[in-house]
């Protein structure tokens, strides 16, 4: 029997090295550990073998069990890494081979700019404020210290729908409506479209976008506009911009000043997108203008505030080197996937 | 405006470069725009005369000068040029020199000769004939004055001079003259301002006997006055006083109109010059014209006027457009002998609004236009008459005609330092406040603290202009930099503001591309889109005076933005087109407006290329899914659009109510707008989709019981919609239909003609439970009966 059991291993294990499939082995498996396989055959024959012999020859069928088993498991887990190689080896592929790309639409330039600087101002604790874009006189000019018979109220300038309707030619509009509506302190930004009668052309457009700035507390100051314009160009346009205010006039702040940021393309040096000047007008802004504030109902002994005011195609022009703002308004979309 | 630096000098020192004084200027609110230092890049030029000229040996065109330079001997010089003469005194520029355009003049030989140099044209100078009228054409410039041999030939044409041109805002009329500029000049530099010392010989007589001037129209006229000059001597003007004109970009006529235009640059004070002889019974009237008079004016145009245009008149005829433009029968002429200088102050918003309805705006309507001072006429009326006599062109008759009923006299207003100081965020003395102001010749009382405001400062009202002029001469920049401080704010978006950037976020995921589009169009649109006559859409908010027809009507749809972009990117053969865009309509309450227009936004989505009708409908409902609207959404094909296809058209329904449509394209529109291919497009009413809209959520726990699939293959009329299956499957599907998804619409020869079979697969699940066969055939023979009432049955 000992003989015997040594042959069976002796055989399985010279079987099993010399196979070299998975499907092979399961076979050998079945041959000799399988039911009706050799080895069960002899424990089966165990019933034969005196009662003093059965541990000595009981241990001796499960070492060689064990044997054939570790076999068995050794050549199927070599195999198996072959397999897997060729399968790794047969799967390569050209990752050069062009990418599967996701159709995802892309915002609009313009749009992209308003969105940051809604955030900017969210950020500094402005709310977000709209207007009618189809305007009353009242709110566009007059309520803005902007009285009959201005020159800016021509009629080169403005669309008129009627004598005293007309398209807004400035978000400024919605300072007047924020004023009337609420009380103290006002912190908003106002940004949409507005309209004037420019003909269209690579700098010109009759419709465009602006954004109104408007703050009005107790102690608001000049300073604090600087301060406010200075945190904010910061955000949009880096950390390393400069800025300067120069005096202006606008019939709605007084005192009333322009903001320059020191120019992006060449750092302020000077050069053609300055004009030589190393800086670039972003904005008009002041100190809201007492008739107006009483005007629109809030008391200027007691409240005083800030307004200021920019055009928003510039800052996305000069963003993306856009030199002609028609194409903003093309919608193709070779140039709306660009951003 | 223009001016240059050397006249500005005679007022006020200025001893800084003149970039430094730009900027100076600037930083102080007078804002430069340009500048100009003529002859900048001109070096090397002399003043040179002939002294002798012969014949070229080898070159016909050639002749060979001698010129005199102020050296020791005269250098010789080649010229190709005809019109110089020995004797004549002439530019010369010499080895080294730069000229116009960066060209450079070397020693050299021509034809063997040797030319130590060029003489030189205007245009070669970087002048124009303009500039310089006695300039030949294409020839050297000959000096007809006493210039001296030998010296800088640019100190000779006055091409040194820096020309700065500012922009004066419409609150600064008192900026609109060199004495103006010469005062801000002051101020910013704390230096004293010379005014120039007004003084007129006199030869007796009385102006007032010689014309009478009489004022019509006195809400328009605010003051007139006027001079007499007697024994007119009409020549050119002197050299010097040109020079300032030209640099001021005006022309130079002769002497009497040069000191009227010298006087106006000078003071900002327009004026006109009226030949006495020609103003029938020597008199002046101000007044309006009469409809349809009719007056021929220095430009030589016939002019219609109305009654709202004020005139200068005399007793017959009108013989000027007040403020803007003198008439061509009293103008002078070389023979004029009396003249009469006109200098009034008329209204403003009149000049404009006649200046515009006349299409007629000239130097001096644009001074009037912003409403000049009408303190300003008596002194440059003698200004002129000074001028008159410096130059010897004429005789001044003693007195002045003055007609200026309302004197306007300095006005006053309350200051506060502490105020100022508190608006401004700084902390200065009221000593140096009232330092600051004094400078702009602002008078404090400091005991009644009121500012004294001089009558050319009308934009001086209030403490804030106060303010604002301490601020600029302190120095905007001066002023620190501090953040807003009290009661802290939140910054947020609202609602509204949140679903429409939501609605961008899942648009432009779903493939869609941002797009921009003008607010007004064209009325042809509503043929274009196939809008019947009398449709509520074409009822659209007109504007008065559009940029043309095109650019003439507010939208009240927003198809034409969206198809004339997708034609755009047809035509530009871009293969496939995905745009979306977010912007209002228009709709009036009531034509023509009382009340502002319904602005209604619209989310508006077009697209063409491999796509069909239901990518559409999937964009849509994802949308609603995102923006929190659960139920399911209706599509009504009955949808009235005129522009969609009749078959493939649906309004979509949320809750009952009609929240936008969806369609393909009406091949006819596609045609209009050069659509070569299927094109569709979504519209969706944002209030209304935001009614519905909704941020929150609620966990739903994650299914812990199997679900129970069944197929249903369903037999029906060929017009049966799957949107009437599906709801009567939901409607009676009970809590446990989970899902219902259709897998098959077939129609063929295995079905009877007229019919179709749909087949769907229906998803249960209890909460609860794990479902038995019993629970799902009772629903299922319950839809199924339904079913069969509406005459659709199960398939065999």
């Amino acid at each position: 029997m000992k003989e015997q059991l040594q042959r069976i291993k002796e055989a399985a294990l010279s079987k099993i090295s010399t196979e070299g499939t998975i499907a092979a082995l399961n076979d050998i498996r079945v041959q000799y550990l399988g039911k009706k396989g050799e080895l069960t055959a002899i424990l089966k024959g165990m019933k034969d073998v005196s009662t003093e012999e059965r541990p000595v020859v009981g241990q001796m069928v499960n070492d060689v069990r064990e044997a054939i088993e570790k076999a068995l498991d050794e050549v199927g887990s070599k195999i198996a890494k072959t397999v897997r190689d060729v399968q790794l080896k047969n799967e390569k592929i050209d990752v050069t081979m062009p990418a599967k790309h996701m159709e995802i639409g892309h915002r609009h330039p313009m749009n992209i700019v308003i969105d940051d600087l809604k955030k900017i101002f969210i950020g500094m604790g402005y709310e977000i404020v709209e207007g009618p874009e189809v305007e009353f006189d009242y709110y566009n000019f007059e309520a803005l210290n902007i009285p009959a018979n201005h020159p800016a109220k021509d009629e080169q300038d403005t669309f008129y729908i009627g004598n005293d309707i007309l398209l807004r030619t400035q978000t400024s509009s919605v300072q007047v409506r924020v004023m009337e509506n609420s009380q103290p302190p006002i912190k908003v930004i106002a940004p949409g479209r507005v309209f004037r009668a420019d003909e269209v052309d690579a700098t010109h457009s009759p419709s465009f976008h602006q954004i109104e700035g408007l703050v009005i507390d107790k102690n608001i100051t000049m300073a604090d506009l600087k301060g406010a314009l200075a945190v904010f160009a910061k955000e949009l346009y880096g950390p390393d911009v400069k800025v300067k205010f120069r005096p202006h006039h606008f019939p709605f702040t007084e005192p009333s000043a322009e903001m320059d940021v020191s120019c992006a393309v060449c750092g302020g040096k000077g050069c053609r997108m300055c004009k030589g000047t190393g800086w670039i007008e972003v904005l008009g802004c002041g100190m809201v203008h007492p008739k107006v504030l009483k005007q629109s109902g809030i008391d200027p002994d007691v409240y005083q505030g800030f307004a200021f005011g920019m055009g928003l195609e510039r800052i996305a022009l000069l963003r993306y080197g856009i030199d002609d703002m028609r194409l903003l308004y093309e919608n193709d979309v070779r140039f709306l996937k660009q951003f | 405006m223009l001016t240059p630096l050397s006249w500005l000098r005679e007022y006020v020192d200025i001893d800084v470069d003149p970039i430094t004084f730009c900027d100076d200027m600037t930083m102080s609110g007078t804002k430069v725009e340009g500048l100009e230092e003529k002859g900048k890049d001109i070096s090397g030029v002399f003043v040179g005369k002939i002294v002798e000229i012969t014949k070229h040996p080898d070159a016909d065109k050639l002749r060979v000068c001698q010129v005199e330079v102020g050296r020791e001997a005269p250098l010789q010089i080649v010229t190709a040029a005809t019109n110089v003469q020995v004797g004549d005194v002439i530019p010369v520029a010499l080895d080294g020199a730069r000229l116009a355009g960066d060209f450079k003049i070397k020693k050299s030989k021509l034809r063997g000769v040797e030319s130590n140099g060029m003489m030189c044209s205007v245009e070669e100078l970087g002048a124009t004939r303009e500039e310089f009228p006695e300039a030949p054409e294409h020839g050297i410039y000959v000096f007809s004055e006493d210039v001296k041999i030998g010296s800088d030939a640019k100190t000779a044409f006055g091409l040194d001079e820096t020309v700065i041109e500012y922009e004066i805002t419409s609150n600064r009329v008192d900026c609109y003259s060199v004495l103006g500029i010469a005062r801000e000049a002051a101020a910013t530099y704390n230096k004293p301002f010379r005014f120039p010392k007004v003084e007129v010989k006199e030869i007796g007589g009385d102006a007032n006997d010689y014309a009478k001037v009489e004022i019509q129209a006195p809400n328009l006229c605010l003051r007139y006055a006027a001079r007499i000059v007697k024994n007119i001597k009409v020549e050119p003007s002197p050299k010097w006083m040109q020079k300032r004109l030209v640099a001021c970009g005006v022309r130079p006529i002769n002497n009497i109109v040069d000191i009227t235009n010298y006087v106006m640059l000078e003071f900002g004070q327009p004026m006109h010059a009226f030949d006495l002889e020609c103003l029938e019974e020597k008199k002046i009237i101000v007044r309006c014209a009469y409809d349809g008079e009719k007056i021929q004016t220095l430009d030589g145009q016939e002019r219609k006027l109305d009654s709202s245009m004020l005139v200068i008149a005399d007793a017959s005829k009108a013989t000027a457009i007040a403020g803007i433009m003198g008439g061509e029968q009293t103008k002078i002429m070389e023979n004029t002998t009396t003249l009469l200088f006109e200098s009034a102050t008329f209204d403003g918003t009149n000049i404009r609004l006649s200046g515009k309805k006349l299409g007629l705006r000239t130097e001096s309507s644009g001074k009037y236009e912003k409403g000049l001072d009408p303190n300003l006429a008596e002194i440059a009326v003698n200004r002129a008459c000074q001028l008159v006599v410096e130059l010897g062109a004429g005789e001044v008759v003693s007195g002045m005609i003055d007609n200026y009923p309302n004197v306007r006299k300095p006005w006053e207003v309350q200051f506060s330092a502490e105020k100022t100081n508190k608006l401004l965020g700084i902390n200065l003395s009221e000593d140096e406040m009232v330092g600051y102001l004094k400078r702009v010749e602002c008078e404090y009382n400091a005991e009644t603290k009121m500012v004294k405001v001089p009558t050319f400062r009308t934009d001086l009202e209030t403490n804030a202009d106060l303010a604002e002029e301490v601020a600029r001469l302190f120095g905007y920049n001066n002023i620190p930099v501090t953040l807003p401080s009290g009661t802290p704010t939140v910054g947020k978006l609202n609602f509204k503001q949140n679903v429409e950037d939501m609605t961008r976020n899942v648009v432009e995921q779903c493939g869609f591309n941002g797009c921009l589009v003008y607010a007004f169009e064209s009325p042809k649109v509503f043929d274009k889109l196939l809008i019947p006559e009398g449709d509520k859409l074409r009822e659209a908010v007109k504007i008065s005076n559009p940029l043309g027809e095109d650019y003439s009507i507010m939208r009240t749809t927003t198809m034409e933005g969206i198809l004339s972009s997708l034609s755009t990117n047809y035509n530009r053969r871009n293969k496939s087109a995905k745009l979306y865009e977010l912007a209002n309509i228009y709709v009036p309450k009531a034509v023509p407006l009382v009340e502002l227009p319904d602005e209604r936004m619209q989310l508006t989505l077009g697209m063409y290329g491999n796509i069909d009708f239901f990518y559409m409908k999937g964009v849509i409902e994802t949308l609603f899914e995102k923006l929190g609207l659960l139920n399911i959404p209706k599509y009504d094909p009955n949808c009235t659009n005129s522009w969609l296809h009749p078959g493939r058209k649906a309004d979509v329904i949320y809750n009952g109510e009609v929240l936008g449509y969806i369609g393909e394209i009406h091949p006819e529109v596609l045609d209009n707008y050069s659509i070569g291919e299927k094109a569709y497009v979504a519209v969706i009413d944002m209030p209304t989709l935001t009614k519905y809209a909704t941020t929150e959520r609620k966990y739903e726990h994650l299914a812990k019981f199997p679900a129970v699939t069944r197929d249903l293959s369903l037999l029906t009329k060929v017009d049966t919609t799957v949107g009437e299956i599906e709801e009567i499957l939901r409607n009676n599907g009970g809590k446990i239909l989970e899902s219902v998804s259709l897998f098959d619409v077939y129609q063929g020869d295995k079905i009877d003609k007229g019919y179709k079979s749909v087949a769907y697969s229906l998803v249960f699940r209890a909460k609860d439970k794990t479902l038995e066969d019993k629970d799902v055939n009772d629903i299922i023979s319950k839809q199924l009966s339904v079913l069969e009432k509406n005459g659709i049955e199960l398939r065999k």
